[in-house]
């Protein structure tokens, strides 16, 4: 071996070795690092006394606390349940008129309503319930099927034309394709749109809409679901038209499209996915977003 | 090296071209088809080259045991700034599009799953497998004050190892994957690497065989270590059955949490042993030199090292904390991870304390300020792991931008910034230039990396506990308070952030290549020729 010399910065001899110019201290292990270095030690030893650890012929140590993962989750979980049981129980059982007036059932059901929303319903309807094209707007008081507690309620449990053939109480309504099947001519849809442009108080051609009018009350029957001033009807959920607020658009080609080959939204029936509690506090959220309507 | 095996080498790369050929007329797949063209073209030019280079008359002149083979190492060197700015570019947009997500364009090419692993890659292995194969060839010879072994095997594993690069990258954006994280290639460019990396331990073990001292330096240690186990974990997780063998996808052997817990053996260790292993024996030659002092402790090198490198291997269960693994693995992951904080330090102490004596320095030269910012960085990261680890911490940190900033500044503090110290220690000595073209840009150089990793790492902080606080948020009812897109929403702002320190860290790299290309043509940047002709 080479020989050791003292180093004269810190006073500590080296090993001998040399590479390429490179020595090597002979500096003893820092206390504080061994020290620590034996107590993550140590303490790993007590954990894996504590939890299940170590690997055995068939199966594993269990751990003095025997616990685990699953074991704690399900736990927590019955903690949270306990606690929402008593309120849960009354969301089923209470009519929604009964869980609005009370105060405290009220906040439960809109927070959990919420909190229903966020995961099944913000997709399409938006984080705050305003909407987006296609997608209605549930923050307002313009309604489609009515924005009474039972009403929403209704659309929430069977859905908007979801399934019609198996789910029979599904909201329903088709506008028909006036322009796609030749039920009227290019000149009456172009007539009816400048009429309804008209109805929503927006620059139209006035004498084409006096032609429109017509087209509206008696060749396409326009006022049987959308009412004869344009003011909807949310039995057959004809959308309002005398208004500003529009589904799929309002200017005048967007409305010349949908009397031509007219779009139809689908919401799903959200019975059988959620729970009737669920459906209650989401009706309950909804319609305190600012739109509904008082029975 | 004699006609033979000359001849012999030229006859496998021959048999070599033949099968891509045969392989690409047979390929049920585009992606398949198009990779076999390119392993046909590669041993083409392989033979053309060594053709050209020949002399078929007689005997190639040997070159002397005790004249190092430094050409692959200068490759190497270039290839390392090469990727990594390609590298730092690709992880700079895939940020971007975090940030601003129409830079994907609608087109699949740019898609952001298919970018990221490109980035990954990248980095970890075209820049910083480059830089270790480069600074372990250097290294092992001067060391072991002896030749690399096996004759022009280093070449091979030089070109065999950019092949596997070309053929990873052009996959991803293809297609191509195999949906393991940092082990995306399919089946043949496995078996490829598997290859390239026998070769490169030949190489890398033949040479310490036949050394000329008697004891091995510690970086060796840690090179070895590093390249033994990645040949181990490279094989175990990538057990897998091609569909055809003219066709690119391939099933994993194994299903389930098996699956996913050797996807994370791999995983973890491929840290554990690439970035850090192998970056250490990096650090053990390169600070000592660069700061003229000797190592501080040598017996806290032997501890660390062995202490480290068997724990290691335990640690990777803390990436499946809370899933279907079982809960002894977990516990024992955990446990191993903490343990493991202070082998890790050990490497950090014998960095830093190697400077006693030295410290002064540090105003004077950027290129160990920047191996020192490397350790320090490598001490926080290597004190963060082990806390993200305990399954409390875990729970919180899971899943969030806090893993993404805590791999960031290990990767861009660590081993970006170790591998670029190095790189400017090499550069002037590889191309016997007196010096490097400017020690001003490398001082620019450093704070803007420095300043892009701290905003990188800053800023997922924030984002990251951000994040995870916001997914378990309660209201007084127990009822959650946020939907995910809220979260997304809320993080825009920090991945702009991050965007930018990226920005910078990839500005440094440009100076870096800037600065190497003018060393390589022998300039010295005349504002710092006069003043150290006035010094003078």
């Amino acid at each position: 071996m080479a020989q050791r010399e003292r180093d004269e910065v810190t006073g500590t001899e080296t090993t001998g070795h040399e590479w390429d110019g490179i020595k090597e201290l002979d500096t003893p292990l820092p206390r504080w690092w061994l020290w620590t270095f034996y107590a993550t030690i140590i303490w790993g030893i007590g954990y894996t006394i504590a939890y299940p650890a170590w690997p055995l012929l068939n199966t594993n140590t269990k751990g003095v606390l025997e616990t685990t993962n699953r074991l704690e989750l399900h736990q927590e979980l019955k903690v949270v349940q306990q606690a929402r049981a008593e309120k849960l129980a009354q969301l089923e059982k209470l009519s929604l008129q009964e869980i609005r007036s009370n105060d405290e059932l009220f906040q439960f059901a809109n927070r959990m309503g919420a909190a229903a929303f966020k995961v099944n319903c913000v997709q399409c309807h938006q984080a705050g319930g305003q909407g987006a094209p296609g997608y209605p707007n549930l923050a307002d008081d313009d309604w489609l099927w009515g924005g009474k507690l039972e009403d929403i309620h209704y659309s929430i449990t069977h859905g908007i034309r979801y399934q019609p053939d198996t789910n029979p109480e599904t909201r329903q309504s088709e506008m028909p394709a006036f322009g796609r099947d030749q039920i009227l001519d290019g000149e009456q849809v172009a007539a009816v749109t400048e009429y309804v442009l008209k109805l929503s108080g927006q620059e139209h051609d006035a004498k084409k809409a006096e032609a429109g009018q017509k087209v509206y009350m008696e060749d396409a029957g326009c006022n049987a679901c959308h009412g004869d001033n344009g003011e909807g009807n949310q039995e057959l959920g004809g959308p309002r038209l005398n208004d500003q607020i529009w589904l799929f658009g309002g200017t005048r080609e967007e409305i010349r499209a949908q009397i031509h080959s007219p779009k139809h939204g689908i919401m799903p029936a959200w019975k059988g996915k959620l729970d009737e509690a669920t459906i209650k506090a989401l009706t309950i959220y909804v319609h305190s977003l600012g739109g509904g309507v008082g029975s | 090296m004699s006609l033979t095996v000359r001849l012999v080498q030229m006859g496998l790369l021959g048999a070599g071209a033949l099968l891509a050929l045969f392989m690409a007329a047979n390929a049920v797949d585009e992606v398949f088809a198009f990779h076999m063209w390119v392993f046909f073209a590669a041993a083409v030019l392989g033979l053309f080259y060594m053709a050209r280079n020949t002399d078929f008359s007689g005997a190639q002149p040997a070159p002397k045991d005790d004249e190092y083979m430094d050409g692959v190492v200068k490759a190497g060197v270039i290839a390392t700034v090469f990727w990594g700015v390609i590298g730092f570019t690709m992880g700079v947009y895939a940020a971007s599009e975090l940030a601003w997500p129409f830079l994907n364009m609608d087109y699949e090419l740019l898609n952001f799953g298919r970018l990221r692993p490109v980035h990954t890659s990248a980095v970890i292995f075209a820049f910083g497998g480059n830089a270790l194969i480069a600074t372990s060839f250097y290294v092992v010879q001067r060391t072991n004050r002896t030749r690399l072994a096996f004759g022009n095997l280093a070449w091979f594993v030089f070109w065999g190892y950019q092949l596997f690069i070309v053929l990873a990258a052009t996959g991803y954006v293809l297609g191509a994957t195999q949906s393991r994280e940092y082990a995306e290639p399919e089946w043949y460019v496995d078996l490829w690497l598997t290859i390239v990396w026998v070769a490169y331990f030949l190489v890398f073990f033949g040479t310490l065989i036949k050394r000329k001292v008697s004891h091995i330096y510690v970086a060796n240690w840690f090179y070895l270590s590093f390249i033994v186990t990645i040949a181990m974990l490279h094989i175990g997780n990538n057990l897998a059955l091609p569909v055809s063998l003219f066709g690119m996808k391939s099933y994993s052997l194994l299903s389930g949490a098996p699956d996913a817990i050797t996807q994370w053996w791999y995983g973890h260790n491929a840290v554990g042993f690439f970035l850090t292993a192998g970056f250490l024996g990096m650090m053990y030659y390169f600070i000592p030199k660069q700061a003229q002092r000797p190592v501080y402790s040598y017996r806290l090198s032997i501890i660390h090292f062995w202490a480290l490198i068997f724990i290691y291997i335990w640690a990777g269960p803390h990436h499946l904390h809370y899933t279907a693994l079982p809960d002894w693995v977990q516990t024992l992951g955990m446990v191993m991870s903490v343990i493991l904080w202070m082998p890790s330090w050990g490497g950090m102490i014998n960095g830093l304390m190697t400077l006693s004596g030295a410290w002064d320095k540090l105003r004077t030269d950027p290129i160990l300020r920047m191996m020192v910012i490397a350790v320090a960085f490598y001490g926080m990261s290597t004190f963060e792991g082990p806390m993200m680890a305990i399954k409390s911490v875990n729970a919180l940190s899971h899943y969030t931008d806090w893993t993404v900033g805590h791999v960031h500044s290990g990767a861009l503090g660590w081993v970006g910034m170790i591998t670029m110290g190095s790189m400017y220690f090499l550069m002037p000595r590889l191309w016997n230039r007196e010096r490097l073209y400017s020690h001003t840009l490398v001082s620019w150089h450093f704070w803007l990396a420095t300043l892009g990793i701290v905003l990188y790492a800053a800023s997922m902080w924030v984002s990251g506990i951000m994040q995870g606080l916001m997914w378990r948020e309660y209201d007084d009812q127990g009822f959650l308070v946020y939907s995910f897109v809220e979260t997304v929403e809320a993080m825009h702002p920090y991945y702009v952030i991050r965007a930018l320190g990226g920005m910078l860290y990839l500005t440094g790299g440009l100076i870096m290549a800037y600065n190497f290309y003018m060393t390589a043509k022998g300039r010295v940047r005349a504002s710092e020729a006069a003043l150290a002709a006035a010094k003078a």
